[in-house]
């Protein structure tokens, strides 16, 4: 008898103690559902408009393109990446889309299709610095964040002196991309929704189901380990920043037919709440662990609490001071759950 | 399903540093070749050469008379090598059957709905560990929960199941307590018997003699000896690793560890040690030294 035998024998009487509460416990969104569940009642009984169609149509409607972020945001976090470029990148695509549609008269879709190649080629630009250079992600994109942002609004000013883009609605061929980003198929609510919905299933197909999703947790987890064993590291992370990018372009669209205008602000400083959404969810800031469903929750709680605050007749700026805590209690809960994930049981 | 790997005239730097100069070697199928050598000797660059980390910068591998240059560990795997690096390689937050299967995935299906086979891949992993004695009760525990010696039999059952014809394993012993270190011992000669070729990196002479029958010692990045077992003796294997230590000693601690696992193998290696060490004292004062001395 050895070592390791008897003490796979007693693991198994512990395993066979673990209860179906205890395994739902050890997965990544199982903070996040609680976390929503505890808003939504919390403002359903502070505000008895919120439990409305109107007032879930409100809720569900900035959640949708948040959460489409998010969830682009929390693989490449379990990849073990992060994008700093992801907020401006949604003002961006949707200004050169504009620019080149409304201003320079080019088609609709040929206008679409220049500006999503353009941000394919920022995530690959992303994805290679951050690969070749080895320099933190972090830095990298925060560096990038700022080329964009600067080169927007300097060349958006540059060629129509103002730095909101306007007329878009004018454009010929303006209503099926608007009936496919921005319509309201049913009453009050966006089709945005069922992106999100869509894109959340799909990232959670690809995360557990799919061998791509097995490299990103392992590229995420440990890069060298994942190498050592065959997985192609740089291909995965690659990939990963393409994704988020063609994401922000996804957003980028859904703004401007909505509006039918695009600004050159529009996603400033929101690369946070996209991080902040995925960390909600349960992804961890070093990588290796998360859910793609735990990041759409953890914008779901940020659409609760925005218009659960303004329903409650509170002053909106309140909002960031949930965000702070709600931050602070998910980031804790994390490192909770992944001490009991790492925990040794023998 | 034999093999031959050849490593011919293989040299590596690293700057002003020459990590392995002028290597060469044969391993075959159904041999444990040890690679002794203490720390820094240039054992860890000779894995990386042959489980495809990086290429040789001189000098050639050949797999069955045939010329080949591993870009990656992916290449290496393809030609059926498969390594149990020192760290393991494992990923302690994904479960075992995501480790065990990570970057050879089996799917499903046709693009673009191809999925994991998720059932096929946990019943595998639970029996491969099966094989070994291990039971895996749940496949999707956490590496990070498994000890140390059952995360070392899971790389151990990777490398075994994807690198079909030979198996590097790079100082699989270093970590682990004598109990452990025998039934990793026990795995290597399991691993020979079904055919493979093993290459067995350690600076233990201890472990590494009785499971081996080719030895190649290292030192300052240079071949220093490359013996059969037949012309070689434990305690001259001994003398040119480390230099003396207490032959006694070390018999008891093979005899202790053959009882306790049981394997015969060890017992009959640990008796032949025996044999020798009074074989020795018989001969006290004569020069029991071979001609291949180096």
């Amino acid at each position: 008898m050895t070592e390791e035998s008897a003490a796979t024998v007693a693991g198994d009487e512990r395993e066979a103690r673990r209860s179906v509460f205890k395994r739902a416990l050890s997965r990544p969104e199982f903070g996040s559902l609680v976390g929503a569940i505890a808003v939504l009642a919390f403002f359903s009984w502070r505000a008895d408009t919120f439990l409305t169609a109107r007032g879930l149509a409100n809720v569900l409607d900035p959640s949708a393109t948040l959460g489409i972020m998010a969830v682009a945001v929390g693989l490449l976090m379990i990849g073990g990446e992060f994008d700093l470029s992801a907020g401006v990148m949604v003002g961006a695509t949707a200004t050169m889309f504009a620019l080149l549609t409304a201003d320079a008269g080019l088609n609709i879709w040929l206008a679409m299709a220049i500006s999503l190649a353009f941000a394919v080629l920022i995530g690959l630009f992303n994805g290679f610095m951050v690969l070749k250079t080895r320099l933190p992600s972090f830095i990298v994109t925060l560096g990038t964040l700022f080329m964009i942002l600067g080169a927007n609004v300097g060349l958006t000013r540059l060629i129509t002196d103002t730095v909101i883009v306007s007329g878009v609605g004018n454009v010929p061929g303006f209503d099926f991309p608007f009936k496919i980003f921005a319509a309201n198929p049913v009453g009050q609510f966006r089709i945005t929704v069922v992106w999100w919905i869509v894109i959340t299933a799909l990232a959670t197909w690809v995360l557990l189901r799919t061998s791509f999703g097995n490299w990103i947790f392992g590229v995420g987890g440990d890069a060298q380990a994942a190498r050592s064993v065959g997985v192609p590291v740089a291909f995965t992370k690659l990939m990963l920043f393409v994704y988020v990018s063609v994401s922000a372009w996804l957003v980028g669209m859904m703004n401007t037919f909505r509006l039918a205008s695009a600004s050159v602000s529009t996603g400033i400083g929101q690369e946070f709440e996209f991080i902040i959404a995925a960390v909600i969810g349960g992804c961890l800031l070093t990588g290796g662990y998360g859910s793609a469903i735990g990041a759409a929750i953890g914008a779901l709680i940020f659409g609760m609490v925005r218009q659960g605050i303004v329903l409650s007749g509170w002053d909106s700026d309140w909002f960031f001071l949930f965000l702070g805590v709600m931050l602070l209690i998910a980031a804790l809960i994390n490192q909770i759950v992944r001490k009991k994930a790492e925990e040794a049981r023998s | 399903m034999t093999v031959e790997i050849e490593v011919d005239s293989v040299s590596k730097h690293f700057g002003q540093v020459t990590a392995l100069d002028d290597f060469s070697a044969v391993v075959k199928s159904g041999e444990v070749t040890c690679v002794l050598g203490d720390n820094g000797a240039g054992k860890s660059t000779l894995i990386k050469i042959l489980s495809g980390v990086f290429p040789p910068d001189e000098g050639e591998v050949r797999v069955d008379g045939k010329k080949v240059r591993f870009m990656s560990p992916r290449d290496a795997l393809k030609q059926g090598i498969g390594t149990v690096y020192q760290d393991l390689a494992m990923i302690p937050l994904m479960s075992v059957w995501r480790n065990f299967f990570l970057g050879t995935e089996p799917t499903r299906g046709v693009v673009p709905f191809r999925n994991l086979n998720t059932s096929w891949a946990k019943q595998t992993v639970v029996d491969e560990m099966g094989k070994m004695g291990i039971h895996i009760r749940d496949p999707e525990q956490r590496v990070g929960t498994l000890s140390g010696g059952e995360r070392q039999s899971l790389a151990i059952a990777r490398a075994v199941y994807f690198g079909a014809r030979a198996l590097i394993l790079d100082e699989p012993t270093a970590a682990l307590g004598v109990k452990q270190a025998g039934v990793v011992l026990r795995y290597i000669v399991m691993a020979k018997r079904r055919g493979l070729a093993v290459i067995f990196i350690t600076h233990n002479p201890n472990h590494a003699y009785p499971v081996g029958d080719h030895f190649v010692i290292l030192k300052r990045a240079q071949v220093e000896g490359d013996f059969r077992k037949e012309e070689l003796s434990l305690d001259r294997l001994m003398q040119m690793m480390a230099g003396g230590e207490d032959l006694s000693n070390l018999v008891e601690e093979l005899e202790q560890l053959a009882t306790e696992t049981g394997e015969a193998d060890l017992a009959a290696a640990a008796h032949g040690i025996k044999d020798e060490v009074e074989g020795l004292r018989r001969l006290e004062g004569t020069d029991h030294r071979d001609e291949t001395s180096a």
